[in-house]
């Protein structure tokens, strides 16, 4: 192991929590991300418990109505929006510009802070008042009807969008001004392209959701009415306002994804990004009309038939450039020396899991079909599909690729294969009888069903034990290897990429020398040398 | 009550079978597409196996040819399944010129259904194969929303307007219904049923339950009870407009526009008068919000809708601006004199 490096700079419990290391901080986040992300699975257990059987047997309506508030309130806002920006995005982003760190140091300090604050008011108001309003808010319910903790929660939802708004400036401002010299924007790694249209979007659309929510808690203690049409307001401004960010925040969590997809492709598979500059596009491409399609969460909300129509062909259109990344990324594949380590068994998984994520979604851009099957299983089957087997599959690819570079040790091999494919097949078992569920005509966020569906639900239910242990495998491997893991030394996938010039883990300046480049992004001009086959 | 299979609802409407040709499709092309991207994947894996530690990927860019094609194919595809869609959308949209009307209004945790003819369930509605029956609907509380599986439509149920879902049973049977829209505690136990007849089956049901009169009389009664009928004379005399062969027309506002008089001009009329006072008229109306409920602005529109034809003391010319849209209902009560 090297000497010198960010993790033995210092080591007092003071050098940790206040420091502007941006690898530091991502290691707080990586923390904070893994505590809401077993919290919001616990919450997932009890809804799979409870579902088991037809009637609601096990929790009461209202415990139940609240548990899967919980469990999306904690997954949408604590896990899966800064999941990989925050952590891996935090880590590598200044080491593949080739700087010392992100612009704004402190900034990106207090972007944690804010996280941490905001997130763990929410739990408190929720688990101490509880929240029934489903993660939506959805008025007039949560303005009128609901009595439970609407209020805090929304407060801590509103704060945690800070952090959300800081960090995609912090690294907006980064890649345009802290690139190491001759780092042109089309030499950049794809995973910056991603990162950057992922902030254009975090800087957008935030905001917005931030003052809606300030709207609705307004509303239950003032009585503005915006949203009550008893005095006159309109309940569906809401939703407009709502899924204006809340769609594009479907984008937040895939696209980075996407990003650490194309670097562990080119990584492992040794080759360039087959079509780099239609990835990068595509990644901008997907922000921008992302905003645009809002529409298509309103197709049955009496919106009228020309807008409708307007929002379903622009989110057929946004499925072009996903479609353009899978095929350009299967290209890549394409005489490649590619690799049979764990991230890429997480990648190949990924593949699988989000073509069927995102060629669902074009049912739910077909209006004549939407009206069938918006509201049921089938919607939460489809965005599980994008969110865990999209958003979370490149989480865990991205984070075993990079574990050598941040801790210095390689994790074990056979277990993470096995983990890998644990998770495909416990997700796989778990969402895709929701589908047929929801077509069969099963409703969402029904505590109690009707007998028909039972089968389905065994098997989701089932589904979910499977999934529970491949995703507790890692936690425990990953752990072990912080102490007992090989050393893995700087570059063990012998793969090109600036974050890959220096040791693992780095200095805490990131690197010895200041690099200058003068190549393309993942170009292998030569035989590499790496240890690992 | 069980009906379908374990993959489908049954098909018990119109709407049901177009539906399901789509569903079908994108099955087929969502299978198509995942096995042919997931094969060519593992297989590339397997094929391009790193067999030598320091071995590198052939030094291939990109190209051009490729990069149209798999841009263009999925454009195209899309297009056409935005039109094919769109079409089953406008289907559902746009209810046919003659329907049977029903009234739905959702609250938390129960469904209230009102026949034309007066008939009145809750959580459980009756209608005829073959007919198109129209739902105008809206809700005392919260969202809710009305899904037939079995018929392949929903459309969410909001307070303070009427939302519109129409469909035509093919089928007779007893099929589900449930709330679609997350409204609170008891959200799931928001279920009932549709129980379609045969015609003359459902002429027996109408007749046997028809005891307190048509929803139009009722709401004649209601008018009367609310002293409306101290203002909306028949002979152009009151202090409003005259409501006989009101509905369906378009008639000019004091704010200059023009507004088609439907069941929400109606309704928002009665419950918030002074938003659009039509032309010539002060805005004195109170409203009637909290003093009616739903049902009663739902029988105060029939009534107005039912005064269709010459007054009684005034001789209007019979209308000559064409039917009403969507007026139809065999219970038509006939014209209202008073």
């Amino acid at each position: 192991m090297p000497t010198n490096t960010y993790l033995n700079a210092a080591t007092t419990l003071k050098s940790w929590l206040l420091t502007r290391d941006h690898k530091r901080i991502a290691l707080m986040y990586i923390a904070g991300i893994t505590f809401f992300f077993g919290i919001g699975g616990f919450f997932a257990a009890l809804i799979r418990l409870e579902l088991v059987t037809p009637a609601g047997d096990l929790l009461t309506d209202e415990t139940y109505n609240k548990v899967f508030t919980m469990h999306g309130v904690m997954m949408v806002f604590f896990v899966l929006i800064p999941l990989i920006p925050a952590s891996l995005g935090n880590f590598l982003l200044p080491l593949m510009l080739g700087t010392k760190d992100v612009a704004f140091p402190k900034l990106n300090l207090l972007s944690f802070y804010v996280y941490l604050f905001g997130s763990l008011f929410t739990l408190y108001a929720i688990v101490a008042g509880g929240l029934d309003t489903g993660w939506t808010f959805y008025t007039p319910f949560s303005t009128v009807a609901s009595t439970s903790a609407v209020v805090p929660a929304a407060l801590g939802i509103f704060i945690n969008g800070f952090s959300s708004i800081l960090t995609g400036l912090n690294f907006m401002v980064t890649i345009h001004k802290m690139r190491a010299p001759g780092l042109t924007w089309f030499r950049l790694p794809l995973f910056v392209w991603a990162l950057y249209a992922t902030s254009l979007i975090q800087v957008l659309g935030t905001p917005v959701v931030a003052i809606t929510i300030v709207l609705v808690a307004a509303e239950r203690i003032f009585g503005f009415g915006l949203f009550n049409p008893a005095v006159g307001g309109d309940p569906v401004l809401f939703q407009h306002l709502f899924w204006f960010y809340s769609h594009p925040a479907v984008y937040i969590m895939i696209l980075p994804a996407m990003g650490v997809v194309s670097e562990v492709i080119a990584g492992m598979a040794r080759k360039q990004i087959f079509g780099y500059s239609f990835v990068a596009f595509s990644s901008l491409g997907i922000a921008i009309v992302g905003f645009l399609v809002w529409g298509h969460h309103m197709f049955v909300a009496g919106q009228s038939i020309y807008s409708a129509l307007v929002f379903s062909v622009l989110t057929f259109i946004v499925a072009i450039p996903s479609a353009v990344k899978v095929f350009n990324w299967t290209a890549t594949m394409y005489k490649g020396s590619i690799s049979w380590q764990t991230p890429m068994i997480y990648v190949a998984g990924f593949i699988g899991l989000f073509a069927i994520g995102g060629l669902t979604g074009l049912f739910l851009a077909a209006m004549g079909l939407d009206i069938h099957v918006t509201d049921t299983y089938f919607i939460v089957a489809h965005f599980h599909y994008v969110m865990v087997g999209g958003a979370i599959m490149g989480y865990m690819a991205g984070i075993h690729y990079w574990w050598p570079k941040i801790t210095g040790r390689m994790y074990n091999e056979f277990l993470g294969k096995v983990s890998a494919a644990i998770v495909f097949i416990g997700f796989n078992l778990t969402f895709f009888p929701q589908f047929i569920a929801g077509y069969a005509g099963m409703p969402r966020r029904y505590h109690a069903y009707a007998d028909a569906y039972q089968v389905w639900n065994v098997l989701s239910s089932a589904g979910a034990s499977i999934l529970a242990v491949g995703f507790t495998m890692p936690l425990l491997y990953l752990a072990w290897s912080l102490k007992n893991g090989e050393i893995a030394g700087d570059n063990p996938w012998g793969a090109v990429g600036l974050e890959w010039n220096t040791t693992s883990p780095p200095p805490t300046e990131n690197f010895h020398t200041q690099p200058i480049v003068t190549w393309d992004a993942y170009e292998y001009p030569t035989p590499v040398e790496g240890h690992v086959v | 009550m069980r009906s379908g299979t374990v993959f489908f609802p049954e098909v018990a409407s119109t709407m049901a079978a177009r539906v399901d040709q789509l569903y079908l499709f994108l099955v087929g092309l969502t299978a198509f597409f995942t096995i042919l991207i997931f094969t060519m994947f593992v297989v590339f894996m397997v094929k391009y196996r790193r067999r030598e530690p320091n071995s590198i990927g052939a030094r291939i860019h990109g190209g051009m040819i490729l990069e149209v094609t798999w841009s263009v194919i999925p454009l195209l595809i899309v297009l056409g399944l935005f039109v094919w869609s769109a079409q089953i959308f406008f289907a559902f949209a746009r209810p046919p010129a003659e329907t049977l009307n029903v009234y739905a209004v959702g609250k938390q945790w129960m469904w209230k259904f009102q026949h034309m003819d007066g008939q009145r369930e809750i959580n459980e509605l009756h209608v005829p194969v073959g007919r198109s029956v129209k739902m105008i609907m809206t809700s005392e509380d919260v969202l809710h929303d009305l899904f037939f599986p079995a018929f392949r439509v929903k459309a969410d149920v909001i307070p303070g307007r009427y939302t519109h879902m129409w469909f035509e049973a093919t089928k007779a049977g007893t099929y589900p219904l449930y709330c679609a829209e997350y409204c609170g505690t008891k959200h799931s136990g928001m279920i009932g049923q549709v129980v379609v007849m045969e015609p003359d089956d459902y002429q027996a049901w109408l007749t046997a339950g028809a005891q307190e009169g048509s929803l139009a009389s009722a709401g004649e009664k209601l008018f009367q009870d609310l002293a409306c009928n101290t203002c909306h004379r028949p002979d152009a005399q009151g202090r409003g407009p005259v409501l006989h062969n009101i509905y369906g027309k378009t008639v000019a506002l004091q704010s200059g526009e023009n507004v088609v008089v439907d069941e929400a001009y109606i309704r928002e009329s009665i419950l918030r008068p002074a938003a659009k006072v039509s032309a010539g008229f002060q805005p004195t109306m109170p409203s009637f919000q909290g003093l009616v409920s739903e049902e009663g602005v739902m029988e105060l529109i029939e009534y107005v809708k039912s005064l269709q034809g010459p007054t009684a003391n005034q001789a209007v010319r019979p209308t000559t601006s064409g039917p009403a849209p969507n007026e139809n209902t065999p219970s038509q009560a006939p014209p209202t004199r008073n």
